[in-house]
């Protein structure tokens, strides 16, 4: 099953998938309404709890950026306010050098995890979503590298447009990760060239801290981030899991 | 009880916390005294320009008297105290001269780890571990708190004063901290912005009891204790 969380008409709705005749893909509100994408307000999926991200889990990107693989994840945490949902916004300010997308998988823990043994880890997941995961390059430096300035900017990860049941997900360590910049190729990847799978980071993560329900684990991004300017439709696919799409603008929206 | 001192609990108005506790590295100068040259060494070749930030995240959380566990492996935890700064509403791109209209109080937040050497990477191994962040024990009304940018923190640990400073001392004072912080990130209602903590922090072993005073804000104490294998 898959399940969004959207606006619409002045309140939040859970939706579900629609095909409408014609082939155009839609929602059904759980009280029947049904609408188009565009008619919504998509908000990430489901209520979420910690946000927890790897960075350089794929050996290409990690020699992409020039960093030898790690022997221990490099996990770092994000606020709240870094999120939105599918159609978002995301800005990019004004003579930034580079700025990238990272689609990812995001694990989504569905009960509490804590000292979990790797053979058991999946059980503890609810499901599965699609992340883009902005960075801007700029900012980096070398203290808690990648620090907030650079990973946890406002609207700059969004989750979406569906949370999808684990239970339709029969290898999610084998999907094919694909990122389009206007309708380009530029990402293109496979969970199973994950340095550290899904269950050794559920094992790895619970046996140090307590996970709970609405916990989400951004896997990392593979090789193929190119810098993105204003005005760029943005769209990460992943098999199974659907199509998330951004768009970036520039600081004169946000009145910058 | 008067009406501005509030319990902490995450669903009590008008002092609501979200669960995000926010630390910031090097606010004080102990810190970069401590590394010395080493700023300018790799790994880190430059010291920090803008603020330096890290996630307590919500596991992290305990009040007042809950205990700290110290885990089998490790022989003591570091007790980093710090002012904590409760967001009162959505903060975002604020200037200095007005920050401190969107704090809705200070509270006292202790912040554990194991220690460790390196600040280059997120240490989220050694700093998020469950019951690593109490804080209270109670949210102080911000205008009850009148110079938070000259007020002394004392840990004690059994009782023995090990730690003294005073937010004077910050390198980044409240409102100009604020002001960097929401140029590039946006904090919410009830989100918890320490201010910073001194280097090096004190050791504690367990069957020790930490006790953190801030002076017009209160004081809050946490036994440390052995983790179950």
């Amino acid at each position: 099953m898959k399940r969004a969380r959207v606006a619409y008409a002045g309140a939040i709705h859970e939706a579900i998938p629609l095909a409408f005749g014609d082939g155009t893909a839609g929602l059904e509100l759980e009280d029947g309404r049904r609408l188009a994408e565009s008619q919504v307000v998509w908000l990430p999926p489901f209520e979420v709890g910690t946000i927890i991200a790897l960075g350089l889990n794929y050996a290409d990107h990690a020699k992409e950026l020039a960093f030898a693989a790690q022997q221990e994840p490099l996990i770092f945490l994000k606020g709240p306010g870094s999120l939105q949902g599918h159609r978002g916004q995301t800005r990019r300010p004004q003579g930034v050098k580079f700025m990238h997308y990272e689609c990812e998988l995001a694990v989504v823990v569905g009960r509490e995890a804590r000292r979990v043994g790797r053979e058991r880890a999946l059980e503890h997941v609810a499901g599965y979503c699609i992340a883009n995961d902005y960075a801007i390059r700029d900012y980096l430096e070398n203290w808690y590298r990648p620090n907030f300035r650079v990973k946890n900017r406002d609207g700059a990860t969004l989750l979406g447009p569906w949370l999808v049941d684990a239970a339709d997900v029969p290898e999610p360590g084998n999907l094919t990760l694909r990122t389009y910049v206007n309708g380009e190729l530029k990402q293109h990847g496979n969970t199973r060239d994950l340095i550290f799978d899904i269950s050794y980071l559920i094992h790895y993560l619970s046996s140090f801290m307590t996970l709970s329900a609405g916990d989400v684990i951004l896997t990392g991004t593979p090789e193929g981030v190119v810098n993105v300017m204003p005005g760029d439709e943005v769209v990460c696919e992943i098999d199974g899991l659907g199509r998330l799409v951004s768009t970036i603008v520039d600081d004169a929206v946000f009145g910058r | 009880m008067t009406p501005s001192r509030v319990p902490i609990a995450v669903d009590v108005p008008p002092y609501r916390l979200s669960g995000s506790v926010y630390g910031v590295l090097a606010n004080h100068p102990s810190l970069p005294v401590m590394l010395g040259d080493a700023s300018h060494r790799p790994p880190y070749h430059a010291p920090p320009r803008a603020p330096v930030l890290y996630l307590k995240p919500r596991n992290t959380l305990a009040g007042p008297g809950d205990p700290v566990a110290v885990p089998a492996d490790v022989p003591e935890l570091e007790s980093a105290a710090s002012l904590g700064m409760v967001i009162e509403r959505a903060a975002c791109r604020l200037e200095a001269a007005t920050a401190l209209r969107y704090v809705a109080g200070f509270l006292i937040v202790n912040d554990v780890s194991i220690p460790h050497a390196t600040y280059h990477r997120p240490s989220i191994r050694f700093k998020a571990r469950d019951g690593f962040c109490p804080l209270g024990p109670a949210v102080v009304a911000t205008q009850r708190v009148a110079s938070p940018d000259a007020i002394e923190i004392r840990t004690y640990v059994d009782g023995l004063l090990v730690q003294r400073l005073n937010t004077r001392e910050m390198i980044r004072p409240i409102a100009r901290l604020l002001e960097d912080v929401t140029e590039f990130m946006t904090l919410s209602a009830g989100d918890v912005l320490c201010i910073g903590t001194a280097a090096p922090a004190p050791r504690v072993r367990p069957g020790q009891t930490v006790t953190i005073e801030i002076d017009g804000i209160g004081s809050l104490g946490n036994p440390f204790v052995r983790s179950e294998p």
